[in-house]
């Protein structure tokens, strides 16, 4: 009991990371038609520009700032404005092969540009256990389980509370409608990729401390993260949610009971058998197909 | 399209002497990248036909040069069976697994096939992976043998880039007879208008089957001859991004074009060992100038030159018409609007 109470807790702490990206996926998805396969080196990056700038003799916090800026003004203002909107046009899939070719180009570039090796990367928190109905519990997880959630929580309140967020849902919904309606739709679509960079920003922060910095690292979360938005519900922000700690929970719980070798197959034969059957996704909405 | 597929096959006939003597004055070093590309065009001209023919977005292609690299070596090393069986052995077994992955194809279509494909990839990767007993792991198999065939030995660089060479033939003019026939046609079909298609009798499951199946069966060809030339596997190689990059190289070079996956798997296979004079940094450069070519022309290389061609013959067509506006009069009109759908 004990160790299943610390493996859903781990799970929850996973899931909580695979839910921040899987949200800026169904967020860009559902406002641009825009299918990331960048998604895990967006995670991926942040924690190596900040280990650069400290590297480079900057102080920890200065390194933390300068990346993030530079990082959402990158991947956030630069991604939306550089390669979706030229692309868009063309259509999901080029678009979709676009980004795949970007996933390729960042891998790379930090490989080469910074290292082939796992670096460690400095903690916001410090770890230790916590005792809770006596079953000891990793500090790191509950914490990066409650950071994840306050900023989940945070952005359900901006889009649902606040005229901004309820337009950008607007926009997400049906461009056209809102574009009669005098919504800026542009500026809102700008707006949902800045908010997907500073989500995999957070993401980044919480998990490289745990994984170490490595330019491969987008590999497996990206994958978690597509699994999670797709297993979900593609297009709606709760359905990326739960998928996200569904996914981190049979993670955990696979590694733990079934095999530690497959522990990434079981997500998989979960996305297939939902593709198959509810193609929309476990929370999602039908969306209308060309035949 | 018919008259460009013959033209396809006078290209053929003429490059495969050229290339024949072509590399017999390169070292081993530039003998195993031409065979590269010429095993890696194989892998791609069989997405292609998946992809830029029947429209099916596959990210497996990885996976099935894995299965058939796998296949060969286990059988090769293990069995001791001689290649040509193996190859076979390799391909067939490629299009049966083909035909299982084609079954999701029946249902779901575009991004999301793409993600049931993307999930069998993985899966094919980390069974290389975590079954020792059968593929030896991240140690991976060693010592593949080079094949021996009518007595003569193919295990150096030149006599193995030739029988490569002519495999290639083989299977592109199987190809090229595949998009010539019916089917090929019906394909086409597939791809452009699945609801029409079927209301003129084309039978979508059978079809879209066929589509995945001979596509992968590629692919298992092009890992048979993948794990002899390298003659050691490993996982590695067929990871997610090698699926990535294959798709990226067919879609690079012109999905749907008869020369695509050649050009493309020039720029994604050869390219990268060309710059390896830059150092650590032409993986970068070559994912740049692909992300390039992907932004300025969907359609590929390949398309971004027939483009400027019909731009040519247009603007051929808007000077004749001008020259001839004068003598026509009022029915200049007319023709504007003729010469516009001939040359379309």
């Amino acid at each position: 009991m004990d160790q299943f109470l610390q493996l859903v807790v781990a799970g929850l702490a996973t899931g909580a990371i695979y839910a921040l990206a899987a949200i800026g996926f169904t967020l860009v998805w559902q406002t641009s038609q825009t299918i990331n396969f960048a998604q895990g080196e967006f995670v991926m990056l942040p924690a190596i520009l900040v280990l650069v700038g400290t590297h480079a003799g900057l102080p920890v916090w200065a390194a933390f700032a300068v990346a993030s800026i530079a990082f959402v003004l990158l991947f956030g203002f630069g991604f939306k404005r550089f390669l979706v909107e030229p692309m868009q046009r063309h259509g999901v899939l080029p678009l979709a092969i676009a980004t795949m070719a970007l996933s390729v180009l960042v891998k790379e570039a930090a490989k080469n540009g910074f290292s082939a090796e796992a670096q460690p990367f400095p903690s916001l928190v410090p770890d230790g256990m916590l005792s809770l109905w006596g079953a000891a519990l990793s500090a790191r997880d509950l914490a990066i389980f409650v950071v994840a959630v306050v900023a989940i929580v945070g952005l359900q309140l901006f889009i649902t509370r606040t005229r901004t967020g309820r337009t950008m849902q607007a926009t997400a919904q049906n461009p056209t409608v809102a574009r009669i309606l005098g919504i800026p739709v542009e500026r809102m679509i700008l707006l949902t990729f800045l908010i997907n960079a500073m989500l995999a920003l957070v993401a980044s922060y919480l998990v490289s401390p745990v994984y170490l910095a490595k330019f491969s690292n987008g590999e497996s979360i990206g994958l978690a993260a597509f699994i999670a938005a797709i297993v979900g519900g593609f297009n709606q922000i709760r359905g990326a949610l739960a998928g996200g700690f569904l996914i981190g929970l049979i993670d955990n719980l696979t590694a733990a009971y079934v095999s530690s070798a497959y522990r990434t197959a079981v997500p998989l034969v979960v996305l297939v058998v939902v593709i198959l059957v509810k193609p929309e996704g476990l929370l999602g909405r039908k969306e209308e197909r060309t035949v | 399209m018919i008259r460009r597929l013959d033209a396809s096959l006078l290209i053929l006939l003429v490059a495969f002497p050229i290339l024949w003597l072509l590399p017999s004055g390169l070292k081993s070093y530039g003998l195993y990248v031409v065979s590269l590309w010429l095993v890696m065009s194989i892998a791609a001209m069989g997405l292609n036909l998946t992809l830029g023919y029947a429209g099916l977005t596959s990210l497996a292609q990885g996976a099935f040069l894995g299965i058939g690299a796998y296949a060969t070596a286990i059988l090769t090393t293990k069995a001791g069976w001689p290649l040509p069986a193996a190859f076979l052995a390799s391909s067939a077994l490629s299009f049966a697994v083909g035909v299982l992955l084609g079954f999701p194809a029946l249902r779901v279509k575009h991004h999301y096939l793409a993600f049931v494909t993307l999930a069998f990839t993985v899966v094919v990767f980390l069974v290389a992976r975590n079954e020792q007993w059968l593929t030896g792991g991240v140690f991976g198999i060693a010592n593949i043998p080079r094949p021996v065939l009518f007595g003569s030995d193919l295990g150096a660089a030149l006599p193995f880039y030739r029988l490569l060479l002519c495999v290639t033939l083989v299977l592109a003019l199987a190809m090229w007879w595949l998009l010539k026939s019916p089917w090929g046609r019906a394909f086409l079909a597939l791809r452009e208008n699945a609801v029409r298609a079927a209301s003129l009798g084309v039978d979508i499951r059978a079809y879209t089957l066929l589509a995945f199946a001979i596509g992968s069966a590629y692919g298992g060809a092009a890992g048979s001859l993948y794990a002899p030339l390298v003659e050691f596997i490993d996982p590695a190689p067929f990871a997610l991004s090698a699926s990535f990059v294959l798709l990226l190289t067919v879609v690079a070079g012109g999905a749907g074009s008869f020369f695509g996956p050649f050009v493309g798997a020039f720029f994604s296979y050869m390219l990268p060992e060309l710059l390896r004079a830059t150092g650590g940094w032409y993986l970068i450069i070559y994912a740049a100038v692909v992300l390039l070519i992907v932004m300025i022309s969907p359609t590929g290389l390949l398309g971004l030159i027939e483009r400027w061609r019909d731009h040519r013959s247009q603007a051929k067509a808007a000077a004749a018409r001008a020259a001839a506006a004068p003598t026509l009069g009022a029915a200049s009109g007319e023709t504007d609007s003729l010469g516009k759908g001939a040359t379309q």
